[in-house]
């Protein structure tokens, strides 16, 4: 539904920006290529890195490096795991629940679910496309450490 | 870019020769990620082309930029709420955000809180985690994104992306 509306927000947009100034458009157009040719043999090949990845961390692997079993180590093997891997939240979720149920540490799921989003070593290199290596870098380094405190705290708190 | 790409054709050939069905399952997750990205980029460039040449720098760099202080930082996290999608569809918004005047630190609230804030993604958390679990977290995850922010602005961060071509 999102979508939709996203597509008919740039239709109309477009619409109104080509009747009122030609010029303008065919700037924005531009530019819209511009980012387009910069993005799209990269996401081509972060698209076909993760579809590869994921053959291999199913979720059965996932619920296994996480689960009650992966001892005092399994926080920080579920956070780096949670920056590997890029799954959509609705598989992401229930799969962190059902985890969750089957005795695993609040730590680790908090510290999985925290890295899965806001950690991407697949879309790093895309990432630096766009702000450069060392932005990146420290972006994703910090919110690594900074995921890792807040599934600490959380295990103290729940 | 030529190395990853013939490190993923030799990774690919090797999955399907030792285990078929897996190489079968990992290029049907790609063609799904493929198809996600092609219904959600396009629309995303148009609108950030007509960003690019109708919105006025001065309206984002007041909203966004170097002096726009906490009230900044809450137009970056509702900029990066209110929107959905991958993470990878938010890496043009920042650069067509940061081009229009904004400022280093919004930018990374904007990527932040994109990644981490969108209210279909806590619904979830709250179905299946739990509502204490999912307020927690978000509790925890504003002032980090904040933290983590200002950490790189103090670090003078300078941005060396293709925002320069």
């Amino acid at each position: 539904m999102f979508t939709e509306a996203l597509w008919i927000l740039a239709a109309g947009w477009l619409a109104f920006s080509f009747l009122k100034n030609r010029e303008k458009t065919k700037n924005a157009l531009g530019f819209s290529w511009k980012l387009f040719r910069g993005m799209a043999l990269p996401v081509l090949l972060t698209v076909w890195a993760i579809g590869l990845l994921l053959a291999f961390l199913t979720p059965q692997v996932i619920a296994r490096t996480i689960g009650p079993e992966s001892g005092a180590w399994g926080v920080l093997a579920a956070a780096v795991l949670g920056s590997v891997v890029l799954i959509p939240a609705f598989i992401a979720f229930p799969l962190a629940g059902a985890i969750l149920n089957q005795g695993a540490s609040i730590s680790a799921v908090a510290a999985f679910v925290t890295t899965l989003v806001m950690v991407g070593i697949l879309t790093a290199p895309l990432e630096a496309k766009f702000f450069g290596w060392r932005f990146t870098l420290w972006r994703n380094g910090l919110s690594f450490v900074f995921a890792l405190a807040i599934a600490f705290m959380m295990g103290r708190i729940l | 870019m030529p190395g990853v790409l013939l490190g993923l054709v030799i990774g690919t050939f090797i999955l399907f020769v030792l285990d078929r069905g897996k190489g079968i399952s990992a290029m049907l997750m790609a063609k799904r990620y493929l198809v996600e990205m092609l219904f959600i980029l396009p629309p995303i460039l148009v609108l950030l082309g007509l960003f690019e040449s109708w919105v006025p720098k001065t309206w984002v760099e007041k909203a966004m930029g170097p002096g726009s202080g906490a009230r900044g930082a809450a137009v970056s996290v509702l900029v990066g709420t209110a929107a959905m999608g991958p993470l990878y569809a938010a890496f043009p918004v920042g650069l067509a955000l940061l081009k229009k005047g904004a400022s280093v630190f919004n930018l990374c609230v904007f990527l932040c809180a994109w990644a981490s804030i969108k209210i279909p993604m806590i619904l979830f958390e709250v179905k299946f985690l739990g509502a204490e679990f999912a307020i927690l977290r978000l509790a925890l995850t504003i002032p980090s994104i904040i933290i983590i922010s200002g950490l790189l602005k103090t670090f003078r961060m300078n941005i060396t992306g293709i925002q320069r071509s």
